[in-house]
Formats: C-alpha cells, sequence, structure tokens
C-alpha cells in the first residue's frame, strides 16, 4: 500500500515478516485479540468500576493491532510506526505495571498492563523488548536506524 | 461447563502447545502430527462449544459474565484454523511453532473461560 519504496538494495531486507519474526508477529496479534476484545467487555459490563484503566487497556489493545500491521508491512514508515508503537508498549506496561501497585483502586488487577502484565503471563512485558531486539536486528539500513 | 472436559481440554492444548514448539525448533515443517495435535485442541473446542451452549438449558449456568465467557470461546475457536491454514500456506517450521503459540494460548483462554464460569471472587 505504501508508495515509498524501502531504501535497501534487497527487496528482502526490509522485512520484519521472516523467520521467528513470524513468530513474534503471531503473537502481538494474540495479544492485540485478547486485550481488545476484552477492554470492549470490560467497558460494556463495568466501565465505571475504573474508567481510566479501561480506556487506557482499550487504547491498548489498539497500539498492539497496529504494532502488529506495522510489523507485517514492509517501508520504512511502517518501520518507524513499528518502533513507536512498541515503545509505547514497554513505557505503557512500566508505568502502569508501577501505578498499579501504587493505586490499586485507579488501576485493577484484570488490565493488559497491571502488574506488569501479571494477568496475561508477564507477555506484555517481554514482548516489547524481544518486539524491539528483532527490529533492531532487521532494521531497513544503517540510515534509518 | 463440565469441569473435567475443561482441566483435561487445557491439559491437552499445553501437550500439544509443547509438542509443536519443541518441534518446531527441532526444525520440522508442519506435518501430520502437529497439525492433527493443534486439529484435536479444536475438536475440544467445538466440544467445549457445544456443551456451553447446552449447559444453561440443563441448570449449568455461568457464575461469572457470559458476555466475557463467549466473547474468550468465540475468539478461541477461531484461532487454530487460522494457525493451521497458515502453517498450509508458509511450510517451514517457525509455522510449526506458530502452531505451538496457538495451542497454548487456547490453554490459557479455556483456564480463564473455566474461572470466569465456576470462581467468582465478588
Amino acid at each position: 500500500m505504501s508508495e515509498q519504496t524501502p531504501p535497501t538494495t534487497s527487496r528482502d531486507q526490509s522485512s520484519r515478516a521472516v523467520g521467528v519474526g513470524r513468530v513474534l508477529i503471531v503473537i502481538y496479534a494474540i495479544l492485540a485479540l485478547g486485550a481488545t476484545a476484552r477492554s470492549v467487555v470490560q467497558i460494556l459490563t463495568k466501565f465505571d468500576a475504573a474508567p481510566v484503566a479501561y480506556l487506557l487497556s482499550a487504547l491498548s489493545g489498539v497500539v498492539y493491532i497496529l504494532a502488529t500491521i506495522a510489523l507485517v508491512k514492509r517501508g520504512t514508515p511502517w518501520y518507524r510506526i513499528a518502533w513507536v508503537t512498541i515503545a509505547f508498549e514497554l513505557l505503557g506496561v512500566l508505568t502502569v505495571g508501577t501505578l498499579s501497585i501504587v493505586d490499586p483502586v485507579l488501576f485493577p488487577s484484570d488490565t493488559v498492563w497491571s502488574y506488569f502484565g501479571r494477568g496475561y503471563v508477564f507477555i506484555p512485558l517481554v514482548l516489547p523488548i524481544l518486539g524491539m531486539i528483532w527490529l533492531y536486528v532487521r532494521r531497513p539500513a544503517k540510515v534509518a536506524a | 461447563m463440565i469441569e473435567w472436559f475443561t482441566l483435561a481440554q487445557v491439559g491437552v492444548a499445553v501437550a500439544a502447545g509443547l509438542f509443536c514448539v519443541v518441534m518446531g525448533l527441532a526444525g520440522r515443517n508442519p506435518n501430520d502430527f502437529t497439525m492433527g495435535a493443534t486439529a484435536l485442541v479444536e475438536l475440544l473446542l467445538v466440544i467445549q462449544l457445544v456443551v456451553a451452549i447446552v449447559a444453561p438449558a440443563l441448570g449449568n449456568e455461568p457464575s461469572g459474565s457470559a458476555l466475557e465467557f463467549w466473547v474468550y470461546l468465540v475468539s478461541a475457536v477461531v484461532l487454530p484454523p487460522l494457525a493451521v491454514f497458515w502453517g498450509l500456506i508458509e511450510r517451514t517450521r517457525w509455522s510449526t511453532v506458530i502452531l505451538g503459540v496457538a495451542c497454548f494460548a487456547i490453554a490459557v483462554m479455556v483456564y480463564r473461560m473455566g474461572q470466569i464460569w465456576t470462581v467468582q471472587l465478588a
């Protein structure tokens, strides 16, 4: 869909959807599905209990979806979007993880990022780090990174 | 929801997940065994789907949010076919690992479904 061509000479160089990266993308897709579906249910059924936390959950779900797409797509713009979304997730899990311990009322235990993603086997904490390593390994060109 | 069946289902999904991830990391492309294990996980999900439809009529109702339960169940039913579909078009060892990842996700989702149906804290 992108009208810009990647700056690399080899056409496969810029793709993130190869080898072990595919596994990463699938885990991202499952997390995106889980976080989005769950936050929709929470907003529909118990929004008043913790509006901030559940809205943030919904936002995180959308960002996970965007990150999944950005990991699949080729080209430098998508590479940048992947970095931004994955960095946002790491920031989110660290911030909300800390806040949920400090203030359990504002951030109940059943959001994606609460207690550093404990309800999701800490995948939300580990995945952005793996994602960043993968993005670094598969950087389109030295100039773009 | 039938408790022993749900527990067995989680066990089968974990075993299938381990099997597929190990086979994938050992360099095997998706084959009849790993695809079959994933298909078995899907079959159990379909049975669970039928159970979840019939059970409330027999007085076995979810103690938690039925909406949340169904979101999990419908998402879970969709996952294994997608993973198998991927394994059919993309015949690399990473597709085998992906089958395993899908099975693990199912295990977690079914476990959560069991919690929603039977255990309520509030």
